[in-house]
């Protein structure tokens, strides 16, 4: 079954590396194919068509390379589950990489929504993957409903395009776009916004993405970090055309993504459970995607995502590989020390850290200060808030480094007897993700260190109308200036964090500000008294006053009413032949008075009978 | 004779039998008056196909019509004759149940 489910996702990867490469020659051309009328009605038809370009081949590459390297992970990790499940659990999987294809291939916004809610749907399947545990089901409902959400505004902005173009095809649209009006298209770019922020977890729809960690954690690395929460920031990059001519929604994407990077981020600090830290920092680093997108670099946030994709699934895959030896404890306060046990899965984490921590040369450093730059240019508040929170990335992913792998060990005797490095199908992924998260940021090197070394600006160029142009104003001087100042705090945030964690873990429960951070800043509270609880005392309400009294008196009112004249009627059956006969006389009587005056009844009779 | 003295003879015969029916309970004399307002029907339905004869015949000396209702009152007569068998042996049934011919005493339908 692993070899069934690897192998097409590897055929996959091999015909998307084919695809590439053709789509990187100059001068290529976006592909469209259409394979059939997927629904046609004299208004409008929308095709069942497929597109290949720079954007989507580049997601392609991620999807199915990340997703092959999970799959191949899976088959070590799961190897624990039953026959069944094992098999379930891989047909979830490809199931996920195919509506995910779907959705980066589609060459409509229908096609786009139908993998939208594929995505989706697999999401809800694999977090409750393991349903015997209601918890476990609890956060799958979380995550489908959350997402729920999202989806309606997606939906409204598809409605919204059709009904005033119609036609839903990205050609098309983006060629009409400049009949909208300023109004529609800040209306449908918001709405198209609420679709990403259920899907990619942004505030206020983001408390779903931590608990969706109750999912098997190869399915957190596949799903809730490298590609399907990205599916948010793929949708507005491709729309980009949209976005530019509405900068009040821009705004609003670029505020709402720095809150939620900052917010998660802080949420992340006080965090005690490996999935849970990393949950948070996916969140923050979304946070920054969307901060990208908002001041107009869509190349830097899809680097981010590519980026992202290799360091967050490795760090998850990593988590996996401690999870798996430490017999599915999770405590980051029970470990400590496992560097000399697992150094495979510590080297790779190590690196992945310093990728995510913004350190040149990883990966993460050239995406993240691609962002950070265009955000300067923009607004310098949102530049500094920026770069607070990657700061706080720094110091909580090493915290997290430190009370895993450094230090003494915590855990009980028998934990320590069974620690053991992972076996070669989980390594190796992990290797091949480290190496990526090292090299990955070459493919965007900014202009200050060498002119026209940006290959992944230069790949997307055709498919971005003004490519993060922002960046570009700066003198080299002030983005030297830049990269110091986000380097320079990460490494004091790595210094302190290391220094202090490794020696002193934090075991004691927090307090102050501290517990608020733990507590997730009370939002899933703050929901469940703003939305839960008065639509459960509504429903309770409906159940219990308006259905009890209201509609059960009705249909019992009717019952009881045809049994109450069922019981009166029955005294007129006395049993006496005399009144049979006269109640039959009496009626003769009037069918004779009808027949012969019944002109003159007419009237009457056409009344009833209306 | 004119008709009209027919047709109230027979009403009022007629009228006499529901009344008996409705407000006697001697099983014996409601079947009488049952047959009473049979009779009167019978007597009604002669008196109009004579009325019906007279009026032809005044035209055309041999005519038949309106005879058949003459004839029709004697199948009448013996579907009667065999219906007051039947009346009869229920009584008599019922008699052999309830040692009375009051029809009050069945009331088995009640409720």
């Amino acid at each position: 079954m692993g070899l069934i489910g690897c192998g097409v996702i590897l055929a996959s990867f091999a015909v998307s590396l084919g695809i590439f490469f053709e789509v990187k020659q100059d001068g290529f051309q976006p592909q469209v194919i259409t394979l059939f009328e997927f629904i046609k009605l004299p208004a409008f038809t929308i095709p069942f068509a497929f597109q290949v370009d720079q954007l989507s081949s580049l997601f392609l590459l991620i999807i199915t390379g990340v997703g092959f390297l999970i799959h191949v992970y899976s088959t070590a990790y799961m190897q624990e589950e039953e026959d069944e499940h094992y098999g379930r659990y891989f047909s979830y999987l490809n199931l996920f990489v195919f509506s995910m294809l779907l959705l980066v291939l589609g060459a409509n916004y229908v096609i786009m929504f139908i993998g939208w809610e594929g995505v989706g749907l697999c999401s809800y399947l694999l977090i409750g993957f393991w349903f015997k545990n209601n918890n476990y089901n609890y956060a799958a409902r979380k995550a489908f409903v959350m997402n729920r959400i999202g989806d309606l505004g997606f939906l409204l902005a598809v409605f919204w395009i059709l009904g005033k173009l119609g036609t839903v095809n990205y050609s098309d649209v983006f060629a009409n776009a400049s009949t909208f009006s300023t109004f529609e298209v800040t209306a449908i770019t918001l709405l198209l916004f609420v679709g990403a922020m259920g899907k990619s977890a942004q505030i206020p729809l983001y408390t779903w993405l931590p608990d969706a960690m109750a999912g098997p954690t190869p399915v957190s690395a596949l799903i809730h970090a490298a590609t399907m929460v990205t599916a948010g920031i793929y949708m507005i990059v491709r729309s980009n055309v949209l976005y530019n001519m509405a900068p009040v929604t821009q705004t609003v994407v670029a505020v709402i993504g720095l809150a939620t990077a900052f917010l998660a981020a802080t949420i992340a600090l006080k965090q005690n459970d490996i999935k849970k830290v990393l949950a948070y920092s996916t969140v923050s680093q979304l946070g920054y995607m969307f901060l990208g997108l908002g001041v107009g670099a869509y190349t830097g946030a899809v680097f981010h995502v590519m980026t992202h994709a290799f360091f967050k699934a490795l760090l998850f895959l990593g988590a996996g590989s401690v999870i798996h030896a430490m017999h599915h404890e999770q405590d980051i306060r029970s470990m400590g020390g496992l560097k000399k046990y697992l150094p495979i899965t510590h080297i790779t984490f190590l690196l992945a850290c310093l990728a995510i921590s913004g350190i040149p040369p990883f990966s993460g450093f050239f995406s993240k200060d691609e962002i950070l730059a265009a955000a300067y240019e923009h607004n310098k508040v949102l530049w500094v808030v920026g770069v607070i929170t990657a700061g706080m990335t720094a110091f909580y992913m090493f915290r997290l480094y430190a009370m895993t792998f450094l230090g003494q060990f915590r855990g009980t005797h028998e934990q320590e007897h069974h620690l053991h490095e992972s076996p070669s199908a989980m390594t190796i992924p992990l290797i091949i993700l480290a190496i990526l998260s090292v090299v990955g940021g070459f493919v965007g090197i900014p202009e200050v260190f060498a002119p026209n070394a940006h290959a992944l600006e230069h790949f997307l160029s055709p498919v971005i109308a003004k490519s993060s142009e922002a960046a570009h104003g700066l003198d080299h001087g002030t983005e030297y200036m830049l990269m110091g100042v986000s380097v320079g705090l990460a490494v004091i945030a790595i210094i302190y964090a290391w220094t202090r964690f490794s020696k002193k873990p934090e075991i004691a429960e927090p307090q102050g500000a501290g517990k608020f951070f733990a507590e997730k800043w009370y939002v899933d509270e703050l929901y469940d008294a703003i939305v839960a609880r008065p639509l459960l005392a509504m429903a309770n309400f409906f159940k219990n006053v308006i259905e009890k009294s209201g509609i059960d008196g009705i249909v019992n009112g009717v019952g009881r009413g045809v049994n109450y004249a069922g019981r009166q009627i029955r005294l007129m059956q006395s049993g006496q032949v005399g009144n049979y006969i006269l109640l039959m006389v009496l009626s003769m009587v009037l069918m004779i008075i009808l027949v012969f005056y019944g002109n003159n009844l007419n009237p009457i009779l056409n009344y009833f009978s209306k | 004779m004119p008709i009209t003295y027919y047709i109230t003879l027979s009403v009022v015969l007629f009228c006499i039998g529901v009344v008996g029916v409705l407000t006697r309970r001697n099983a014996i004399i409601i079947f009488m008056c049952v047959e009473l307002m049979l009779n009167a029907v019978n007597l009604m339905l002669v008196a109009f196909s004579k009325m019906h004869n007279g009026n032809a015949i005044a035209s055309a000396p041999n005519s038949t019509v309106g005879i058949d209702g003459q004839l029709f009152v004697f199948f009448i007569m013996v579907v009667a004759a065999a219906e007051v068998c039947v009346g009869l042996s229920i009584i008599v049934m019922m008699y052999r149940n309830t040692h009375s011919v009051d029809v009050n005493f069945l009331n088995r339908l009640k409720n």
